[in-house]
C-alpha cells in the first residue's frame, strides 16, 4: 500500500500529487516530459525534500510535515533505478553490487539475482567496460541486492536503443513475476507500460490526473491528451485458448469472442494483454466476406474523437472498447455516430510482441517463428 | 648520506620534514574548505573565498609577519599556545611548517574543490538509496573519486612547502639545524664568499628532491587511473 499526498514549489512548476493504490506488481507512472514524474519519485526515494505532505508505504510513515517525520533515503528501502545506469566507475561489478547488500546477507540470494540478470561474467569488470544494456542489468541487480521492499525504476530503458530494450524488459517482468519485488515504473513510453504494467497512474502539470488499469485508462477519451494521440490504441485482456500449429495461429478469447494472432510460446490459459494501435483497426458496417483479415468482430460504436486533423478515432465496443482510426472522409461517407452499429477488423499480424503484456508472468510471451 | 656533507643533510631532512608535516597539516583543513566552497551556499562565500587565496597572491613576507604577530610569544595565538602547552612556536621548525603550511594552502584547496566539483552528486544520490550514510558516502564514493585531485593538491602544496622562503625567513629567521630549510641555506650560501659551489649543490638537491615527488606522483596518478579502469 502506498500513500502520497505531497506539495513542493519548484520554481515556476509545481508538483501537488495525491495518490494511493496497492503495490502489488508493477504501478507504471506516466506523463510527458517535464509532467513532474521525476520529481515525485525523488520524493518517494528522498532524494528532494517535499514543501508538505506526507508518504507512507506499507503503514509506514516516511515522510510526514504534520508529524515532523522524515527518514534519511537510506533508511527507506527503496530500491532506485535511475536512467543513467549510476554505476560506481571505481568499484568492480562485483563491488558494486555488494555496495547495498546488508552484512551478512545469503550468497544464495546474490547468486540467484545474478543468474536471473545474466551478468555472472561481468563480475570482475569495471563499469566502464560494459554495454549500456549490462550496466543497467547491472544496476537493477544493485537495486535488488540491498533488499529493497520496493523498487523505483526512472525510465531505465531511456538511454538505450531498441535491441538493449529488448534485453533488459523481460528481467523488469521477471522481477515482479520471480522474485515478487514491487515496482513503480516512470515511463513516457506506451508500449513498455502496456508491457510492463498492471497499473497505471498518470501525471499531468505535476498532478496526479488519473489511476487505473492499463485497459480502463488506455481507453478513455478524456485521458487522450495524456496518453497520447499518435500511440493512441486499446488494451485487450485475453486468454491463451489453442494453438493452431499447421496455420501458425495462436487463439486467444476474451469476452467469449476468439482474437486470432500469430503463434504465441505460451502456455494455454496463460493471461496476457493485447495492445491494439488504432490505425491497426477498420471499420465496415456490413459483416465483410472473402477478406483476409481474420479478426472480426460486430460492435456498438460509442465514441468519436475528432479534433480537426484529417484522422478520426472511433471507439466501438465489441465486448471490450477498441479505438479505430479512420479517415474523416471515411467517418462522412460511411455516417457513422453513436450507437450505430459497425463491425471491427484487426489484420492478425498488427499483433507482434512490442503489442503484449504478461499478467501473470513466469516468462516473457514472445511471437514464436 | 648519499655524499652529503653535514649541512646539507640537516638542510635537506628538515626541508621534508617541515614540508610533510605542513602537507598533513594542510590536509584536513584543505579537505574542509574545499567542501565549504564546492558544497556549500552561503553567505559571504566570496569573502571567504578570497581569504583562502590571499596567501596567493599577498608578498611572502607580509604573511610572515602577520605570522609573527600572531604567533609570536606576546602575540594573541603564540602567547595561548605556549601558556596552555608550552610550545613556542615562533624561530622553531614548528613556525617553519606552520608558514609553509599557509603559504600552500591555496593551491591544495584549488585543487581539491575542483576535484570535488566534478564529483557527480548523483552517484552519491545512488549510494544513499542503497543505504549508505553520509559518511560511509564521503568514505566510499566522494574521497576515492577525489583521490585524483587530493593528489594534485598535495603534490603542489609539497611543493611549495619545499620552496617556501619569503615568509619563512621573515616568520622563524634563519637558524641552521631549526629553521634553515633547503632554500634558506642555498640563501646564506650565496651571500657567503666562495659559496657558489655550495649553492651549486643544494639547488641540484632541490631539483632531485622534486623531480622524485614528481615522479612518486605520477606513478600514484596512473595506479588510480587503473584502479578506476580507465585503461582496463
Amino acid at each position: 500500500m502506498i500513500d502520497i499526498d505531497v506539495q513542493k514549489d519548484l520554481g515556476g512548476f509545481r508538483i501537488d500529487a495525491k495518490v494511493t493504490t496497492d503495490t502489488n506488481g508493477v504501478i507504471a507512472l506516466f506523463g510527458r516530459s517535464g509532467s513532474g514524474k521525476t520529481s515525485l519519485v525523488n520524493m518517494i526515494a528522498g532524494l528532494t525534500r517535499p514543501d508538505s505532505g506526507r508518504i507512507v508505504i506499507d503503514n509506514e510513515p516516511l515522510f510526514d510535515t504534520a508529524r515532523g517525520i522524515d527518514v534519511a533515503p537510506e533508511h527507506r528501502r527503496l530500491g532506485y533505478v535511475f536512467q543513467e545506469d549510476r554505476l560506481f566507475p571505481h568499484m568492480s561489478v562485483m563491488a558494486n553490487l555488494r555496495y547495498g547488500a546488508p552484512r551478512g546477507a545469503p550468497g544464495v540470494q546474490f547468486d540467484r539475482i545474478v543468474d536471473l540478470l545474466g551478468i555472472r561474467h561481468l563480475l570482475k569488470r569495471r563499469p566502464v567496460t560494459l554495454s549500456g544494456g549490462e550496466k543497467q542489468r547491472v544496476a537493477i541487480g544493485r537495486a535488488l541486492l540491498a533488499d529493497p521492499r520496493l523498487i523505483l525504476m526512472d525510465e531505465p530503458l531511456a538511454s538505450l536503443d531498441s535491441a538493449r530494450k529488448d534485453e533488459i524488459l523481460p528481467f523488469i517482468e521477471e522481477l515482479s513475476s520471480e522474485l515478487g519485488m514491487p515496482i513503480i515504473y516512470v515511463s513516457h513510453a506506451m508500449d513498455e507500460i502496456i508491457r510492463l504494467a498492471d497499473k497505471l497512474v498518470l501525471i499531468s502539470d505535476g498532478e496526479i490526473a488519473a489511476v487505473g488499469s492499463v485497459e480502463e485508462l488506455t481507453s478513455r477519451l478524456d485521458l487522450r491528451p495524456m496518453t497520447g494521440r499518435y500511440e493512441a490504441g486499446s488494451v485487450l485482456h485475453a486468454t491463451v485458448s489453442h494453438h493452431n500449429v499447421e496455420h501458425g495461429l495462436t487463439h486467444l478469447s476474451f469476452n467469449n469472442n476468439t482474437f486470432r494472432v500469430p503463434l504465441l510460446d505460451l502456455p494455454k490459459d496463460r493471461e496476457l494483454r493485447i495492445r491494439i494501435r488504432a490505425r491497426d483497426v477498420s471499420i465496415a458496417l456490413t459483416a465483410p466476406q472473402d477478406i483476409s483479415i481474420l479478426n472480426v468482430f460486430p460492435g456498438t460504436i460509442t465514441e468519436i474523437d475528432e479534433d480537426g486533423s484529417p484522422q478520426v478515432d472511433v471507439l466501438i465496443d465489441i465486448g471490450a472498447p477498441i479505438w479505430a482510426r479512420i479517415s474523416r472522409h471515411s467517418l462522412s461517407t460511411l455516417n457513422l455516430h453513436p450507437g450505430k452499429k459497425a463491425y471491427v477488423m484487426i489484420k492478425a499480424i498488427a499483433i507482434g510482441r512490442y503489442s503484449l503484456g504478461g499478467l501473470t508472468r513466469s516468462g516473457m510471451p514472445s511471437n514464436a517463428q | 648520506m648519499l655524499g652529503l656533507t653535514e649541512y646539507e643533510t640537516a638542510a635537506l631532512l628538515l626541508s621534508l620534514k617541515v614540508a610533510v608535516v605542513s602537507v598533513l597539516v594542510c590536509l584536513p583543513f584543505g579537505l574542509g574548505a574545499a567542501w565549504l566552497l564546492a558544497r556549500m551556499e552561503f553567505f559571504g562565500k566570496v569573502a571567504i573565498d578570497a581569504l583562502f587565496h590571499l596567501p596567493l597572491v599577498v608578498p611572502p613576507v607580509v604573511v610572515g609577519y602577520l605570522l609573527l604577530v600572531l604567533f609570536g610569544r606576546s602575540g594573541p595565538l603564540g602567547g595561548w599556545v605556549f601558556d596552555h602547552f608550552g610550545i613556542s612556536i615562533a624561530f622553531t621548525w614548528k613556525g617553519a611548517a606552520i608558514a609553509a603550511a599557509v603559504m600552500a594552502f591555496p593551491l591544495m584547496v584549488r585543487a581539491m574543490r575542483l576535484s570535488l566539483e566534478n564529483v557527480d552528486q548523483r552517484l552519491e544520490a545512488a549510494a544513499r538509496t542503497l543505504g549508505a550514510s553520509r559518511l560511509r558516502v564521503f568514505g566510499t564514493i566522494t574521497l576515492p573519486l577525489m583521490a585524483p585531485g587530493i593528489l594534485v593538491g598535495v603534490i603542489l602544496a609539497f611543493a611549495r612547502a619545499l620552496g617556501e622562503f619569503g615568509a619563512t625567513i621573515t616568520f622563524v629567521s634563519n637558524i641552521p639545524g631549526e629553521t634553515q630549510t633547503l632554500p634558506l641555506a642555498l640563501y646564506s650560501l650565496a651571500q657567503t664568499p666562495d659559496g657558489e659551489t655550495g649553492a651549486m649543490r643544494l639547488a641540484l638537491i632541490s631539483i632531485v628532491v622534486a623531480l622524485i615527488a614528481l615522479i612518486i606522483s605520477e606513478w600514484l596518478a596512473k595506479r588510480i587511473d587503473r584502479r578506476r579502469g580507465a585503461n582496463r
